[in-house]
């Protein structure tokens, strides 16, 4: 009798061409800033600039949707890279001191970032110094010399090394041990000390052949390489941090781990150097923290540039992330919310040029990218068109919305534009712009909303490969915050001195988390939006093309429905600021609905032709009438045996023992799915190594367990509203349709409400001043009460129902209201498609019966054909606790397709996938970047793009013959 | 239906550790009171009984009224215990002369008195007041299902977890299992079973045991599955849960063709099957025929569990928001095949006790959801 249930559909060929046509899987692009960057390089000839990060991704960015990706075989961290100049080829230095060799190839016209070359240094035992042969341990630092074919490693043991690039050979025979340049020092310098490790490489701009060494002890050395001989040594005596060649040559300048910088002069005869020409602590006199890296770049208008990060006074300023920039008498501290990784300047890199006149400088941080513009007078920031730091509050929740009219971007894009005023158009744009961007404009529009921590919700534009910051809304200045005025003491209380300047956008601090934004949805027709938070607020907003100054009605509603015994333990509401306040042009607030208890609004939705907003938290739902600012309903869903969610004082006892049940749930649940991503595929790897070699007697090592009971009507938080949703659909009889409102519950609950919307008169757009009323209709308790995640209506052909104003704009297919129609009700378990008005079961698929996963994020999506124009269909895609994403057919629930999406130890990856209307996905893979993918084999959005890149010899060239 | 409203009350005196007793013999009452949590043995009960009747010489047999008004034996210790422990908060106890016992014990209730309970002396081992009723007395929990198609070394074994008080109460784990491969043995990852509850549905019956290795979940091969999604799945059917192990004690595999000694139950059909089973592991008397249902094994349940679904809000709070109802015809409460819906239309009207009320037949369910 089992046999039934696992009757394969017949494996119909015409299908499976259809679904080769439909659906593809792919991960597009990784929208974003790169998680935990390391390394950072710049090529001035090509103009494009590459990020290292921890995780061994390699990602190159020139212009906006120029963009390449490649990752190391090992997840090992980036410490260096090296653009050899226009050849589009990169040389990366691993933490395990193994170098590789990535190049830009162009396939099809298109081109790609692959890795060519590796090499591992030979590691051979014993000391590296003076005892023995010198051996490759440890690379400290990499330089590349003569345009690139060759490259000098300096190294702990204070060697250096040299490295055929093209074959990434070692070149035996000409390796600088520390002996060597020993010779060449006095003896009193020596006095029996090692160099300590090369801290610093430097070519000369002009002259190949020369090679400024720097040692950790502070010895610099002019290096020739054609002579083999030492052109220069400066004895300094401070421990070196870092080296810059001024362009002519005739000038050094060295950073030291006191915070000091030394300048010397390079053409003071052979006789060794000293004493530096001039030496400053500029943080002084205090003890100062090093000086990492040190920049010098003069200018054709005289007054050079000294640009060096860190050196700030230990004890005042010591925790301080700071990029100082020095030209002439104007000292600039910039003050970064993030650790330093390194800076660039854009400059003059042509030999013959005589001065770098500097236009940029581009400064990589843990969190963000920032550049500044060093040829406009106060030096301002230029704007990125990527890289943006999404996480700049902690993301909470993201949607997507796809199609936005043309008028309603125009709008939002001039409310951005408006919040950040652009520079004046003699300023710099954005430096990095090398490539071409091969992608088609996009066809439709697509927004990106990110809600935060800190109670915005910003507003991206996800329609090409760059996503791009359009516009920012706070909701923050409508409540009374606590710590309101910490930043404007902050900058009060810094004096003038060391002159900071903030830079950045990056602030994780939230002032207050119960502004955290959980909800969002906006009617792209109407321009409303509803942000939902933390603290049960729902907030109504509306788009205004002009700065208001205007009160905000602010109602309450009950959602526990004088249900006794009940304290809500959590945090308090948030206070509303009263009176008229001012807001800036954009999304402005008309309605504040705030739920009681304040918990955290779970579910919303929002109907903007019926001007009704419903909301839902984790102790019932309620139903907002906008227009008329006034209450239609509210519904406690709280089970009588919750104690966790009742938190009433007569059950303390049990909720006691509740509260300790779930409190080792948790962990056991954390014991097992809460290890971090990057060490988890090693230890899996290793764990399952192990399982493989265990004998028998391990077996008794406490196992895993997990328990079977199925879920009971007094689960803890099985109030907890998860979805809402508004149809017009048949609820009362199969004659008459009308307004209806949805909402299910993690305990498997589906309530169906009857809705009576005064209708508009014709050609009003607002609906006459009649109460809204609601009636329940149904009520729905799925049997194996799972969480209710998502409910749609479909129509008489089987397709759901277009959006509020879609059908009556002419923007979509009018719904078809004479067949019957069906509601699709998605719980973490199964699919089920019912009849409506009669609730009985049509078709259903038992995800978790069958595959043992349970659904997590659930969306209607249509799928177009790439065969066939005009084909399409829409289907319903689902992403399942174990990352895996699968697509089935609607009605039929027929499953289509499944592809393994996401690892399924990475949980906020899945909480925060999000899918689009048409086949695409975005979910976070670090808290600052979103991976895009497309389920479509049409809808696909990624980078397409080509390089102009000339390699030196055709020998190179022709090993890789390009396809143009 | 107001039933129900009895044993929501009743769960309020479980700290009491006395139970009261009422007994009836013919027309005679006896009150006297027993300790809840150490009922002592059937045969003390027995005696104290005869002894406060003042029976002599007749053989007599006891019944008590259970949660739900239906009549029930106490011939044996386990059955006086669950008598005791769920009493509500009076134990009624019924004695009868052993001969005139025709149509004592029967589904449904005191008053339906239609079908005759045979005791038996017979019992397995043969020990003295172990009685054992008739399988269509009983409900049955579990069942050994398709040994004709099974291999000899596996077992499948079907929870019938519906109208059931007890966790299914078993707990899964990760390890590994030896398998004859052509290269020889070799280790493969398996899930096996790490505990019983005590007192729990697996337990019970006897069919499942700790190191058992689970080979599917309702005809699918956990092979490959992680434990979390055994898990998942285990749980997704646990209204009717088919499992399939390799008891790590072959000894008492079931032996093919031996129907005779009457320790198997061939079947091609797992109804059959459970009739002729010699482990119909019993908790509750209830007619087999709502045991007829398709593979989910949704049951319907009349109102016997309304107190565990009751997330209504105070009546009129609906009424209070919109004033208006909706037009009597338009809910039809008609049950549906597959039956996986249950709906409570009743939220409107005032009187919460009828919101409570389930339409018979109307309502379909998989059970309460108890644990621990």
């Amino acid at each position: 009798m089992m046999k039934f249930r696992f009757r394969r559909q017949g494996a119909d060929p015409q299908r499976e061409k259809l679904k080769q046509e439909l659906f593809a899987f792919n991960k597009t692009v990784e929208h974003g800033f790169p998680n935990q960057p390391s390394a950072l390089a710049f090529d001035p000839e090509l103009r494009i600039m590459a990020i290292g990060t921890r995780s061994g991704a390699v990602k190159i960015y020139g212009a906006p949707g120029v963009e390449f990706t490649g990752l190391h075989r090992d997840t090992t961290t980036v410490t260096q890279m090296h653009f050899l100049p226009g050849q589009g080829r990169l040389l990366t230095l691993l933490d395990d001191s193994s170098l590789h060799l990535w190049e830009i190839l162009h396939h099809d016209g298109c081109a790609h970032l692959e890795e060519a070359l590796s090499f591992q240094p030979p590691s051979r035992p014993g000391f590296d110094g003076a005892s023995g042969p010198p051996s490759l341990t440890r690379v400290t630092v990499v330089l590349l010399v003569a345009a690139g074919d060759m490259a000098a490693l300096g190294t702990e043991g204070g060697s250096v090394f040299f490295l055929d690039v093209p074959t990434l050979t070692l070149l035996e025979g000409q390796t600088l041990g520390p002996d060597e340049v020993l010779r060449s020092v006095p003896d009193d310098y020596r006095c029996g000390k090692a160099l300590g490790p090369v801290e610093a490489l430097e070519g000369h701009l002009r002259d190949p052949t020369k090679i400024l060494i720097g040692y950790s002890r502070g010895l610099l050395v002019i290096w020739n390489q054609a002579a083999q001989c030492a052109d220069h040594i400066f004895l300094g005596n401070q421990q070196l941090e870092s080296l810059c060649w001024e362009r002519s040559g005739s000038t050094l300048v060295s950073s030291h781990s006191d915070g000091s910088y030394a300048i010397w002069s390079a053409d003071t005869g052979s006789s060794p150097t000293t004493q530096p020409m001039v030496a400053t602590t500029p943080y002084g006199p205090f003890p100062c923290k090093a000086i990492n890296k040190i920049l010098w770049r003069n200018c054709e208008s005289g007054g050079h540039f000294i640009i060096f990060s860190g050196g700030m006074p230990r004890a005042s300023y010591g925790d301080r992330h700071c990029v100082s920039v020095l030209q002439a008498e104007t000292l600039v501290t910039l003050d970064f919310t993030s650790r330093i990784i390194d800076f660039f300047t854009v400059h003059s890199t042509r030999p013959e040029d005589e001065f770098d006149q500097p236009q940029a400088l581009a400064v990589l941080l843990e969190e963000e990218l920032v550049v500044l513009d060093l040829q406009t007078p106060g030096w301002p920031a230029v704007p990125a068109p990527y890289l943006a730091p999404l996480h700049s509050s902690a993301i909470t929740c993201s949607a997507h919305v796809a199609n936005v009219p043309a008028k309603l971007w125009a709008r939002i894009v001039s409310a951005g534009e408006q919040q950040s005023p652009q520079p004046a158009s003699t300023a710099l744009s954005w430096p990095i712009t090398g490539g071409r961007n091969l992608a088609q404009e996009p066809s439709q529009r697509g927004l990106l909303l990110t809600g935060h921590e800190d109670g915005t919700v910003r507003f991206w534009d996800a329609s090409g490969v760059a996503l791009r910051p359009l516009y920012k809304l706070s909701t923050a200045g409508l409540f009374q915050t606590d710590c309101e005025h910490a930043d404007s003491l902050a900058q009060a209380a810094e004096d003038d001195w060391p002159p900071f300047r903030k830079v950045g956008c990056f602030d994780p601090y939230s002032d207050d988390p119960r502004l955290g934004v959980q909800k969002v949805v906006l009617c792209k027709y109407t321009a409303q939006m509803v942000v939902a938070g933390t603290a049960g607020q729902v907030l109504v907003l509306e788009l205004s093309d002009v700065p208001s100054e205007q009160a905000v009605s602010v109602s309450s509603v009950d959602l526990l429905q004088d249900r006794e015994g009940f304290t809500w333990k959590g945090h308090e509401r948030l206070s509303p600021r009263t009176g008229p306040l001012p807001w800036p042009t954009g999304f402005q607030p008309r309605v504040l609905v705030q739920c009681l208890p304040p918990a955290a609004v779970t579910a919303v939705t929002l109907h903007a032709e019926w001007s009704l907003v419903a909301f839902g938290t984790s102790h019932g739902f309620g139903l907002f009438d906008y227009q008329r600012k006034c209450p239609v309903l509210a519904r406690c869903t709280l089970h009588p045996n919750d104690s966790l969610a009742m938190e009433g004082p007569l059950s303390r006892v049990k909720s006691l023992k509740k509260s300790l049940r779930q409190s080792f749930r948790r962990i056991r649940k954390s014991r097992v799915s809460g290890k971090k991503r990057a060490a988890n595929a090693n230890s899996k790897e290793a764990n399952a190594q192990l399982a493989e070699q265990a004998c028998p007697h391990d077996v008794e090592m406490t196992p895993v367990q997990r328990r079977i009971e199925p879920r009971s009507a007094d689960d803890s938080l099985s109030g907890v509203v998860r979805c809402l949703y508004f149809a017009d659909t048949f609820l009362r009889d199969a004659a008459h349709h009308g307004p209806t409102m949805w909402a299910g519950t993690n305990s498997g609950s589906v309530f169906a409400y009857a809705l009576e919307v005064p209708t508009a008169v014709a050609g009003g757009e607002k609906r006459p001043e009649r109460a809204v009323e609601a009636v329940l209709g149904k009520e729905v308790q799925l049997m194996h009460r799972a969480p209710v995640v998502a409910i749609a209506v479909l129509d008489g052909r089987g397709r759901p129902l277009p959006e509020p104003y879609e059908a009556s704009r002419d923007l979509a297919q009018a719904p078809d209201m004479q067949g019957g129609h069906a509601v699709l009700i998605a719980s973490e378990e199964q699919f089920k498609v019912f009849t409506l008005p009669k609730v009985s079961a049509k078709t259903k698929f038992k995800l978790t019966a069958h595959e043992g996963c349970r659904v997590r994020k659930v969306a209607l999506a249509t799928f177009a054909s790439v065969a066939c124009e005009d084909y399409a269909e829409t289907c319903l895609a689902c992403l399942t606790n174990l990352g895996d994403v699968h697509v089935f057919s609607v009605p039929g629930l027929r499953p289509q397709v499944h592809y393994s999406c996401i690892r399924k130890e990475d949980i906020s990856g899945i909480a925060s996938c999000v899918f689009t209307r048409h086949g695409q996905g975005f979910y976070l893979i670090s808290p600052s970047e979103f991976e895009r993918f497309s389920l479509s084999a049409r809808n696909i959005t990624e980078p397409l793009c080509s390089l102009d890149i000339s390699w030196p010899g055709d020998a190179a060239r022709a090993r890789y013959p390009t396809a143009t | 239906m107001n039933r129900s409203f009895h044993k929501s009350q009743t769960l309020r005196f479980y700290d009491c550790s006395a139970v009261e007793v009422k007994s009836k013999f013919g027309a005679e009452f006896r009150r006297f009171s027993l300790d809840r949590q150490k009922p002592g043995k059937f045969e003390d009960f027995y005696k104290l009984v005869v002894h406060t009747h003042h029976i002599s010489n007749t053989e007599v047999t006891i019944g008590y009224a259970d949660v739900h008004g239906d009549l029930l034996p106490i011939n044996n210790d386990d059955n006086f215990c669950k008598a005791v422990s769920s009493a509500n908060p009076l134990l009624r106890v019924f004695i009868q002369k052993r001969e005139a016992e025709h149509g004592s014990f029967v589904a449904g209730s005191l008053s339906r008195r239609r079908k005759a309970l045979a005791l038996r002396e017979d019992g397995p081992r043969r020990r003295p007041h172990l009685h054992i009723s008739m399988p269509h007395d009983f409900r049955p929990v579990s069942s050994i299902i398709d040994v004709d198609i099974l291999p000899e070394t596996h077992r499948r074994v079907r929870l019938y977890r519906h109208g059931c008080q007890k966790p299914l109460g078993f707990y899964i784990r990760d390890g590994m299992s030896v398998r004859v491969a052509p290269q020889g043995l070799e280790k493969v990852p398996g899930i096996f079973i790490s505990r019983m509850v005590p007192g729990g549905l697996a337990e019970s019956t006897g069919l499942l045991a700790v190191d058992d290795e689970v080979l599917e979940v309702n005809g699918i091969e956990v092979a490959g599955k992680t434990l979390d999604q055994v898990t998942d799945m285990m749980i997704a059917n646990s209204h009717n849960l088919i499992v399939t192990v390799k008891p790590a004690n072959q000894r008492n595999n079931v032996v093919r063709g031996s129907r005779a000694s009457g320790s198997s139950g061939r079947s091609s059909d797992s109804t059959a099957s459970r009739h002729s089973l010699p482990v119909a592991h019993v908790l509750q008397n209830l007619h087999p025929d709502e045991m007829e249902s398709d593979e989910e094994a949704d049951v319907v349940l009349e109102g016997v569990l309304e107190p565990r679904l009751v997330p209504r809000p105070p009546p009129g709070s609906l009424a209070r928001v919109n004033g208006a109802s909706l037009a009597p015809g338009l809910h039809s409460p008609g049950r549906e095949g597959s039956g996986s819906v249950h709906r409570l239309l009743s939220s409107l009207r005032s009187d919460p006790r009828h919101s409570l009320a389930l339409p018979p037949g109307g309502v379909e369910e998989h059970g309460p959801a108890v644990t621990l």
